[in-house]
């Protein structure tokens, strides 16, 4: 089984993301369970949503505690000590944010300027939906027509098309950035990048 | 063991209370007053969206004042011959008491979802079943879900089985675990519910054609009576039910719903009983023990009223432990489920435990059920514990109080 | 029914005389052919105002109805006195439920029957004043707001009488009852507590609110055709004297319902829309004492020293009803 954790501010589309997520990985012939952090959050306030994906019907409603895969559609977040909480060694953490982070501990970060894409694509700077198609890319769990699908069923009109443009430009931005990682000397990288030191 | 694989692809993601609202619908409801309350809002929502939408034809949405108001809505448009369906939660639950059992009392099939919430004080929005257990002698089946699939199927069984009885049913399903939870799931076609539940043909009806007087007051003459009759109405849903349930299941080709089952009993010495969401977990949890060798087993029960004693006694006759999971407290007693089943006669040569989990929304995780069931197994466990107790915080609330 | 002017003193007091009017125009209770909604043998006291006013109420909306009516009544005398199981006293199609909910069971009502498409068949929720203006005012304030088509009428006796007459929002001020005892410092019920629900159903700005006496039948008949002539919430607010609870003789009740409105402490109106339309002027003024000492309930206010200051604070209120009301008596 393959377990995501979102998280994100209320207002951000986190829960949205993880359903979307669920969406994709159903319309890809899975088995697929997603659920917020239940609260009564208001706008602003710090959330989580979980998605797991599997094989067989998912039976267990436990939240995720061990996620394969981290979301984060707010960088200011980083410093919450439950960001990187249970995550498994290697396991994939996505960021939105327009330039390179470094967090000690968590080489395997990468970023995504989701909410620069969205309000480019949509006019809103809602990082949730290019995530799934960052998401797509890096973890290769649900399929991007899968991924189009879901956010063609959840858009309508103009919006849809917009929206899945935005999840396509996540998606080559995530697969040329894997590219050139490859190219590019990793200090050089590191270098660039800006420090977010979290509380472990 | 791995479950049954199913066809996942022919199953629509969707909500669980977006697959409730949906299924509502099927079972064309004439009349559903409403009044918002966490975490119900989004069945309601999708029953009033799909009348809005014009979906749902010949039904009147009524968002009323309150629980007490909707409840009362649900009394006369069923005494009036409509088929009728709310939904609550929590304190709604208890606001509408008075009216529950007028609703039970008077003989009206009203259908009712409880998405299962604590009750406050403190104030707390999130899942145990502590309000629909408050209500176990209100007169009303009370049916419990494990999953949203299982929420899906019970409603259309649940009008089918108020109409044959004329008792009200609640269909509980765990709060938020459930109703804002997405996968993928089926909602069951108009011609398939159509082909299950017959148009409401009520036993009494306010009929100017032919007057009756509906409520009237009963004195110690026949009051007990009246209360034998409803008791002996409600008991033959423990033959109707499974009935029902397996006429549905075969329309829909999923396995059918039952008064309560077991999971992996055979040889079992130790059992948990449980009701609702927990179950899904809990059952992988004994797959695990399973695969150790333990001699583990679930029983999950989803007929809560009228209590199927006798179907409880055969599933537990083997078993020498009994476990039972409780996501309510009866404050000065301790396990409600615990309590019904001793009644029953389970436990007569079992011992009986009783584990108190997952209030107010703990979540009742694998890691500490693994711990619950290695505890039992190895004889470890008191007759009644809490599950995830935070002791610390136990410890520093004394300290301070006897401090003072 | 066209309202039809009449001089009453022709038959020399204030009964109304069918024989004066053409037949088409006699009080509906006078027919023969009358519904006879609620029959005899029921267990109400006797010279009760409730079952009085209900007998008119009833029948008149059961003629507004074509004889298709379902009536929904809250728990109360009303209820008890006419159901005992396995009697019944009514010949209506008749559902109580609990003494809190009628005004929301009469809207479920109505919301079945629209959505059976049965526009034919109409509506009608009742209660006594607990039931109204207390347990029952949230439900009937949620009835007005959505509109549902219910005429909801209130028997208002002034206290909880099923119960043994404790006070209620309704109980005027100084009326002794089992919770408001005279003692030092308490004149009975306390000066400036209770409220108004005819203004607060007029808030709601429903098509038609009125207030009735059981004193002025053919009033109370006119006012039920008028409300039965309209459709949506409609509230009708009718006194009925309790004997039992105002401390008075059961032959007083016709009477004392036509002091309360000739004294000015109940003033006889009519609201369309949320607006005042009409406004009975008394005919023959009398001043509040004389509706006061009929009633066992106010005996603290007479005899020796008695309490003039309250009898003429109860004077100010009467007062205060015909000047803002307009209910001075035609010359």
């Amino acid at each position: 089984m393959y377990r995501i954790r979102v998280h994100g501010r209320g207002g951000q589309g986190v829960v949205t993301a993880a359903e979307l997520i669920a969406w994709a990985a159903i319309y890809d012939g899975r088995y697929a369970l997603a659920f917020p952090s239940f609260g009564s959050e208001r706008t602003g306030a710090p959330v989580e949503a979980y998605c797991s994906i599997g094989d067989a019907p998912i039976r267990s409603r436990e939240p995720v505690e061990a996620p394969d895969a981290v979301l984060v559609l707010d960088a200011t977040l980083l410093n919450r000590p439950r960001i990187f909480t249970g995550l498994r060694p290697g396991g994939l953490v996505l960021v939105d944010s327009t330039a390179p982070l470094a967090v000690p501990g968590v080489p395997q970060l990468r970023t995504v300027p989701a909410a620069r894409i969205a309000l480019a694509r949509t006019g809103r700077a809602m990082a949730n939906v290019p995530m799934l198609g960052a998401f797509a890319a890096a973890s290769g769990i649900v399929s991007l027509e899968a991924v189009h699908t879901a956010v063609g069923k959840r858009f309508s009109g103009p919006v849809s098309q917009a929206n899945r443009d935005a999840v396509d430009e996540a998606y080559t931005y995530l697969t040329e950035a894997a590219r050139e990682a490859d190219e590019v000397d990793a200090p050089n990288a590191t270098t660039a990048s800006r420090e977010v030191h979290h509380v472990a | 063991m791995s479950p049954e694989p199913t066809l996942a692809a022919a199953r629509r993601p969707l909500e669980g209370s977006r697959a409730v609202a949906e299924t509502v619908a099927r079972c064309r409801p004439q009349v559903v007053p409403a009044y918002p309350i966490s975490p119900q809002t989004h069945i309601v929502e999708g029953v009033g969206a799909l009348v809005r939408g014009g979906e749902l034809e010949h039904c009147e949405f009524v968002t009323v004042e309150s629980e007490f108001g909707a409840m009362s809505v649900c009394i006369g448009a069923s005494a009036a011959g409509a088929r009728t369906y709310t939904a609550t939660s929590s304190q709604g639950l208890l606001f509408m008491a008075e009216a529950l059992y007028n609703a039970s009392g008077l003989g009206l099939p009203i259908v009712m979802t409880v998405a299962n919430r604590a009750l406050g004080a403190p104030i707390n929005i999130w899942n145990d079943q502590s309000d629909s257990l408050s209500q176990r002698d209100s007169g009303w089946i009370q049916l419990y879900a494990r999953d949203s699939q299982a929420a899906c199927d019970l409603h259309p069984i649940a009008f089918r089985l108020a109409e044959e009885l004329s008792v009200p049913v609640m269909v509980c399903m765990d709060g938020f675990v459930l109703t804002h939870a997405v996968e993928p799931l089926d909602v069951p076609g108009q011609e398939v519910v159509d082909g299950f539940l017959p148009p409401y043909a009520p036993c009494q009806v306010l009929d100017p054609a032919a007057p009756l007087s509906i409520g009237a007051m009963v004195g110690p003459e026949a009051f007990t009576e009246v209360r034998y009759l409803a008791h002996h109405r409600m008991e033959t849903a423990v033959q109707r039910f499974p009935e029902l349930a397996r006429r549905y299941a075969k329309l829909v080709g999923r396995p059918a719903e039952d008064l309560a089952r077991g999971y992996r009993l055979e040889d079992a010495r130790t059992v948990v009983v449980a009701m609702g969401s927990v179950l899904g977990t809990l059952e992988d949890v004994v797959d695990e023990a399973r695969g150790r060798g333990l001699a583990v087993g679930a029983v999950e029960l989803t007929c809560f009223r009228p209590f199927p004693a006798g179907k409880l006694r055969e599933l537990l006759v083997d078993a020498e432990h009994v476990v039972v999971l409780e996501r309510a407290l009866s404050v000065g007693s301790g396990g409600i489920l615990t309590a019904e089943l001793a009644a029953a006669g389970v436990g007569a040569h079992a011992r009986i435990t009783t584990v108190i989990a997952g209030l107010g929304g703990r979540p009742v995780t694998a890691k500490a059920l693994r711990k619950l069931i290695a505890d039992a197994t190895a004889r470890r466990l008191p007759p009644m514990e809490f599950l995830d107790l935070d002791h610390d915080l136990l410890r520093r609330v004394h300290a301070r109080e006897n401090g003072r | 029914m066209s309202a039809t002017k009449v001089k009453f003193y022709q038959v020399g007091s204030f009964a109304v005389g069918n024989r004066l009017l053409p037949s088409s125009a006699r009080s509906n209770q006078s027919d023969a052919h009358r519904a006879d909604s609620i029959v005899s043998g029921h267990r109400a006291c006797q010279g009760c105002g409730e079952l009085l006013g209900a007998r008119y109420v009833l029948d008149t909306a059961m003629r507004a109805a074509e004889g298709k009516l379902v009536v929904v009544n809250a728990t109360g005398c009303l209820e008890v006195t006419t159901t005992p199981f396995p009697e019944s006293a009514w010949r209506v199609p008749w559902l109580h439920s609990l003494f809190g909910n009628a005004p929301a069971v009469a809207s479920g009502v109505a919301a079945a029957l629209r959505a059976q498409g049965r526009t034919d068949v109409r509506v009608l929720g009742q209660a006594g004043d607990g039931g109204t203006v207390d347990i029952g005012l949230g439900c009937l304030s949620g009835m007005f707001e959505r509109g549902d088509d219910v005429l909801f009428v209130c028997y208002d006796n002034e206290a909880y009488m099923n119960t043994g007459v404790q006070r209620s929002g309704a109980t005027p001020p100084a009326a002794r009852t089992a919770t408001t005892p005279v003692a030092p410092g308490h004149p009975g019920n306390e000066f400036g507590h209770g409220k108004d629900v005819p203004a607060i159903a007029m808030a709601h700005r429903i098509p038609y609110v009125a207030t009735a006496t059981v004193a002025d039948l053919r009033d109370l008949e006119a006012k039920v055709e008028r409300a039965m002539s309209l459709h949506g919430p409609r509230y009708l607010h009718v006194l009925v004297p309790c004997p039992l609870g105002w401390g008075a003789p059961g032959s007083q009740t016709v009477r004392l319902a036509r002091l309360a409105t000739e004294s000015g402490l109940f003033p006889l109106i009519e609201a369309m829309d949320g607006e005042l339309v009409a406004a009975s002027p008394i005919r023959r003024r009398v001043p509040v004492e004389e509706y006061l000492r009929a009633q066992g309930r106010y005996a603290h206010l007479f005899g020796e020293p008695g309490r003039p200051d309250l009898v003429a604070r109860i004077q100010e209120i009467a007062d205060r009803n015909i000047r803002v009301y307009g209910l001075e008596p035609v010359s």
